[in-house]
């Protein structure tokens, strides 16, 4: 394979085959029962269903752009789930699959990409922070909210954990390398885990790093950890063991969860003009869907019932998204002006009357359209 | 009862107060602890407070205000101490992409009530990066409320108001100026303070009015006494981001001539948009155009020259004058 060497191969925790063999791993047993498995194959199918619909809305012109997560959907549930009521996800852009484990209503992700907003929940309520666009930002704000929890001492194993998400791309940022060190220096309870999907928009891995990406970790004195990212209960086993880390006071952990991006980096890319689909014909045999499915169907895990009811919840899902899409309505004009600030400020105040006034002056011209 | 304090115990003494009163307030920069900064802003602090209210932080601009605006998410108000002026700009993408629009961006169920200090401005001596004034930038990014203070008294009160802000504030700290003493009063309450966002008449005169701010007050007060014939009000702008318009345009009203003086680059500062606003506001009233007087379209120039780039009491004089002869 030209994307790793046998080296690093050694270091790739894996439970779960892509031929749906599961594999033990000394340090990473794995705890789950037969309903959780089944659980997770749900939120791979329906994720990847969400995913699968939004890309076709904005193709429709009901989305401006939709970043796809396919191929990541192990990476996201596995990680996802490992999660806890408690603790804190700060997300970047493509999160879909977690954001959907936070009980973020799928369409309420999409009002950030249809341009009526740009957040579109209560990141308390959920958990789950804002989108953050500009790569790599959020590692350093994962890790000051860290540093909040420590002051609170909400640590322990009813406490907090904090876990900031990223790709390959966000490890060259500045950052980044600042909150690894902020993180690493406060032993901060937060895991850093970095979707390698090989690609960031048309740069491949080589033009990010010259070693593998878990080991830049070490440089910074805390544990990193390479995982097959398509493989969702090695995802799992290892993100809680992070996270458990992080909540006991241990400090911050790497994880690079290996895996691939299936589509484009966002519905506006062309990636058949940077790299080949004998590349991807090679990462859909490692498919995160179908070995879970696999092993589920050779253990007598789940009946053919079960997945033709995961099928049929999914055809479900989609059409609400669909609906709840074209629902999603424009904010007002007048919006622009609201919450700039907390306080009263007269700039803005201003401004906003003497636009009021000017839309209003339509009305009063009888003018009702087009404005 | 009141005592002597200079601006930079001012601030200390502000700092001191917040964080008694508030426990969520967090002091975090580069030497704000043993040390208490380089120029002992937060002398005593971490003694007082422990290392966790009072952080020495990795020396990393971007990383103070990003893991700031974690700790505000988090429900903490840290005051970020940025060690000089030109050092700000590694933290730029996280002051002005995240924190300025965290709110906005959140619907207003976030708040991110971070205070940045900043020690800005020149007439130091100092080595390049020293001595910048970059308040444009602050004032051009929506979100931020940007504000600085002339007086021990001022100082005194605008940390404390900018600590209970939910708003991010640059709060910018006319260094020159950190060991001028003068009267605070100590006891009194923090809501009978003038608001953050007000502009003071520093100086009431009635044939013109300069309007300065920061280390340049000092100055213009100076340029207005030594003009003996001419009655020359001064108007301390105090907040930059909202600019009290109502007090700068009241007071242009009255008399006529504005000059507008900053260290600041003359071309797209705060001078160039109070020119503008005035214009709009008191066109019938201005006997001459706005005049300013700024420091100049150049990077700040190395220690041996800043005394002709920096606005003094002639080049305030001259603005006048210029104004007169109209």
């Amino acid at each position: 394979m030209h994307y790793t060497t046998a080296h690093e191969d050694t270091e790739l925790i894996q439970l779960l085959t892509p031929d749906g063999e599961l594999r033990e791993h000394p340090d990473y047993p794995l705890d789950i029962s037969a309903a959780e498995v089944r659980g997770l194959y749900r939120d791979l199918v329906l994720v990847r269903r969400i995913d699968t619909e939004a890309v076709a809305l904005q193709r429709q012109g009901e989305l401006g752009l939709w970043a796809s997560l396919l191929g990541q959907e192990a990476a996201q549930v596995g990680s996802g789930r490992a999660l806890r009521a408690n603790d804190m996800v700060f997300p970047s852009y493509r999160e879909h699959g977690v954001a959907w484990c936070r009980d973020v209503d799928p369409w309420e992700l999409l009002g950030l990409f249809r341009g009526v907003t740009n957040g579109g929940w209560d990141p308390n309520e959920h958990g789950f922070q804002l989108y953050t666009i500009v790569i790599g930002t959020q590692n350093l704000h994962a890790t000051g909210y860290a540093m909040g929890v420590q002051r609170d001492g909400a640590l322990g194993d009813d406490g907090t954990a904090v876990i900031s998400y990223f790709g390959d791309g966000a490890t060259s940022q500045g950052d980044t390398n600042e909150a690894f060190n902020f993180a690493a220096v406060n032993n901060a309870p937060v895991v850093f885990f970095c979707q390698n999907n090989q690609w960031a928009i048309s740069e491949p891995l080589e033009r990010q790093a010259r070693v593998p990406l878990y080991q830049r970790a070490l440089g910074y004195g805390f544990p990193g950890v390479r995982i097959d990212g398509n493989d969702v209960l090695a995802t799992l086993a290892v993100t809680r063991r992070a996270l458990r880390s992080a909540r006991e006071g241990q400090g911050p952990t790497l994880i690079e969860a290996f895996t691939y991006r299936m589509g484009a980096h966002t519905t506006n890319d062309d990636p058949t003009r940077y790299r080949v689909s004998a590349e991807i014909d090679e990462w859909k045999q490692r498919d995160p869907i179908l070995r879970l499915r696999a092993y589920l169907a050779n253990q007598g895990m789940a009946t053919d019932t079960f997945f033709a009811e995961v099928d049929t919840e999914a055809d479900q899902l989609g059409e609400r998204v669909r609906d709840e899409c074209r629902a999603l309505a424009d904010p007002e004009p007048l919006d622009i002006f609201r919450e700039v600030y907390a306080e009263p400020n007269s700039h803005i105040d201003r401004q906003r009357a003497d636009f009021a006034e000017y839309l209003a002056s339509f009305e009063d011209a009888g003018v009702t359209e087009g404005r | 009862m009141g005592s002597k304090l200079t601006l930079g115990r001012a601030i200390n003494t502000g700092l001191r107060q917040a964080m008694e009163a508030d426990p969520k307030v967090l002091v975090m920069g580069e030497d704000v602890g043993k040390l208490g900064g380089v120029f002992r802003v937060t002398d005593g602090l971490q003694k007082d407070f422990g290392a966790d209210r009072v952080i020495d932080t990795p020396l990393a601009e971007s990383g103070i205000v990003g893991t700031a605006i974690g700790l505000a998410l988090r429900g903490y108000r840290p005051v970020c101490e940025i060690q000089f002026d030109g050092f700000f700009f590694p933290a730029a993408n996280q002051t002005f992409s995240q924190l300025a629009k965290i709110r906005r961006r959140s619907a207003g169920v976030l708040s991110v009530p971070v205070v940045i200090r900043i020690p800005y401005g020149g007439g130091i001596g100092a080595v390049e990066h020293h001595s910048e004034s970059p308040e444009a930038y602050f004032t051009h990014t929506a979100g931020l409320r940007v504000v600085t203070a002339a007086t021990p008294e001022d100082a005194y009160w605008a940390i404390q108001q900018a600590v209970a802000s939910d708003d991010p504030v640059i709060f910018l700290e006319p260094k020159r100026r950190y060991y001028e003493k003068a009267e605070v009063d100590t006891d009194a309450t923090l809501s009978a303070a003038p608001p953050l966002d007000a502009a003071r008449v520093a100086r009431p005169g009635s044939d013109a009015t300069i309007v300065a701010y920061g280390p340049m007050v000092k100055t213009a007060l100076q340029a207005a006494e030594a003009d003996t014939e001419r009655d020359i009000e001064v108007i301390d702008l105090r907040s930059l981001a909202p600019i009290d318009y109502d007090t700068v345009a009241d007071s242009v009203r009255r008399t006529g001539r504005l000059v507008v003086v900053h260290e600041a680059p003359l071309t797209n500062g705060v001078g160039g948009e109070i020119s503008a606003r005035v214009t709009e506001e008191c066109f019938y009233h201005l006997e001459a155009p706005v005049m300013r007087v700024c420091g100049f379209d150049t990077p700040y120039p190395q220690s041996r020259l800043e005394e002709y780039y920096l606005p003094d009491l002639d080049r305030i004089l001259d603005g006048i004058d210029r104004a007169f002869a109209y």
